[in-house]
């Protein structure tokens, strides 16, 4: 059965076309990855499933609930942690946790046992009566998370989760993500620009672009789908037609143009095809500036499927 | 049911988070005596002017310090709301089944709770001051009573504001002109048969001034029952269409998101 299902969800903001048919489908007890840009419309799909807004056209459903006709079905499945917190500060952890769970309608001593178990999980017990407004970042996320899973939702968003935290405690955040999928055997759907982030945590993702879902698939099949190494070649006087056409002549696959002075290619091999590029490319009179050859990435695969390289778009928007 | 159990769950929220600031406490304790003191030392004279039905200022003031007070409290207490709107806590509540209602009328109950608090602080210190109540205990429930109405018809007027401009900036500005023209066009401070002529007409409309009249009805003698019945009617009805109104508006903000 499906935990979430999209279907075709657009959604204007003025002059802004924010989701622009957005469709895809995650499966019960799965992690799956939003991938995109910022503004590319992860957020507002997240907001249409948790019920905080509405799309112009479409439908959704989670956990078999319509977002739309039953809205507070869709409240009690699932946890909602946003990307800006909404933690009250001037309350304690447990008190946070606490008030959560009783407008989520549990009370008593389920509750109280729920709160310890999850502050423990999340592994801020110890400061669990420290007000929220002295706990650091990595802190605040950790009960964020808990707040999201006190009433034992069937479905958990995490929209942009590591954002804002360091590097350190990112990969702490992403252990603690796959730790909690296993232990309340949760649907996970999260939002992310960082490519390691969906490479490392989603068992599926998609690939989100100005509104609209550009390829969905396993991080393995989506860079299987590649077929083969990448080689960049950086020119030093812009023979774009020319390198191509040596390229071709050795057996490799010119795809795209970088700034107007870095041929990508695919090679089957890269290791074992580099040598007979550079002498090829040399031999035609080509002025190179550099050859680089990596293993296809989720980078390379945004690049494929939408013409636009991901950390030049994520830092412009 | 449901709006009324989360509306207590907010209050108490509220009420909590109050509670660890002890400076707050403090100010919230003074402030309303410094009210008393220092306009019941100032007006002390001008009882002479006749008209204030009794010759002790400040047992005419009182009442109306503890409506004034209401009236300030409630004038600001959109802060809260926007304070909740600005780190998302309301978004985070809104994902929840968290009844809708809960979350606009627990602001209004927390700033009448509040001036309640008040009021029997203020009571308490006329006494020390000498202020005496006519109609005894069930005076003083009145008086308490009226500054809470006045507050919550106020609150749910500061919740509006508070939803449709959600900024601090536009709250300070709203809250400072209207707070001081509505002291002035009541009898707060003055008695009624010393304003213009125009005043005393202006001050019926004003609600400051309803409250005012129910609350200092109870402490004088000859108190009318049915004037301190209609007015606290008037501002029950008023205090239903204000937090009727702030609901609204809290069904407009949910359409920006």
């Amino acid at each position: 059965m499906e935990a979430i299902a999209v279907d075709g969800l657009r959604k204007r903001y003025g002059d802004v076309q924010a989701l622009d048919g957005v469709s895809f489908a995650v499966r019960e007890g799965e992690v799956f990855a939003l991938l995109g840009p910022n503004g590319a419309g992860k957020s507002t799909t997240v907001r249409v499933l948790v019920t905080l807004t509405h799309a112009d056209e479409g439908t959704a459903t989670v956990a078999g609930h319509d977002v739309r006709r039953e809205q507070n079905a869709v409240r009690r499945a699932i946890g909602y942690v946003p990307q800006d917190s909404g933690v009250d500060v001037f309350g304690t952890g447990r008190e946070n946790l606490m008030l959560q769970g009783r407008v989520q309608g549990m009370g008593g001593r389920d509750l109280r046992d729920r709160a310890d178990e999850l502050l423990r999980l999340v592994g801020i017990a110890d400061a669990a009566d420290r007000v929220v407004r002295g706990y650091s970042g990595g802190m605040r996320r950790r009960l964020d998370i808990a707040l999201g899973l006190v009433h034992r939702p069937r479905v958990l968003f995490l929209d942009e989760p590591t954002t804002g935290l360091d590097p350190e405690a990112r990969v702490a955040m992403w252990q603690e993500v796959q730790r909690l999928a296993e232990a309340e055997s949760l649907t996970i759907l999260l939002t992310t620009h960082y490519l390691e982030e969906a490479d490392q945590l989603a068992d599926r993702l998609a690939i989100v672009s100005q509104g609209k879902v550009v390829v969905e698939g396993t991080p393995a099949e989506l860079k299987a789908r590649l077929q083969g190494d990448a080689v960049h070649v950086e020119l030093e006087n812009g023979a774009i037609d020319e390198a191509q056409a040596v390229l071709r002549g050795v057996g490799a696959r010119p795809e795209q143009v970088l700034d107007g002075k870095v041929v990508v290619a695919r090679v089957d091999n890269g290791g074992r095809a580099l040598p007979g590029i550079i002498s090829a490319l040399e031999g035609a009179g080509v002025g190179v500036a550099s050859v680089s050859v990596s293993r296809p990435s989720l980078d390379d695969v945004y690049l494929h499927y939408t013409g636009r390289d991901f950390t030049a778009e994520d830092r412009a928007a | 049911m449901n709006v009324m159990r989360h509306t207590w769950y907010m209050v108490m929220r509220q009420a909590r988070n109050l509670m660890r600031e002890p400076i707050w406490i403090v100010l919230l304790l003074v402030q309303p005596m410094v009210w008393l003191v220092l306009y019941g030392q100032l007006f002390k004279n001008v009882t002479r002017l006749g008209g204030f039905g009794t010759g002790s200022y400040v047992t005419f003031l009182a009442p109306a310090i503890v409506v004034m007070n209401g009236f300030f409290g409630a004038t600001w207490s959109g802060m809260s709301m926007i304070n909740d709107l600005e780190h998302k806590v309301v978004e985070r509540f809104l994902a929840t089944p968290a009844s809708r209602t809960s979350l606009v009328l627990s602001q209004i109950v927390r700033s009448a709770i509040t001036a309640a608090l008040q009021a029997v602080i203020i009571l308490l210190v006329s006494f020390a001051l000498g202020v005496s109540i006519h109609t005894g205990l069930l005076g003083c429930l009145i008086i308490i009573v009226a500054g809470m109405l006045v507050n919550s018809a106020f609150a749910g007027i500061s919740q509006a504001i508070a939803l449709l401009t959600r900024r601090e900036a536009t709250m300070i500005a709203v809250a400072n002109f209207i707070g001081l023209p509505l002291l002035f066009l009541s009898t707060t401070m003055m008695a009624r048969s010393n304003m213009p002529h125009w005043m005393q007409i202006a001050s019926r409309y004003n609600p400051v001034d309803w409250g005012v009249r129910a609350a200092r009805e109870v402490v004088l003698p000859g108190t009318s029952w049915s004037s301190v019945g209609w007015h606290l009617l008037f501002l029950f009805l008023l205090s239903i269409v204000t937090a009727a109104w702030a609901t609204r508006t809290f069904r407009a903000y949910q359409r920006t998101l």
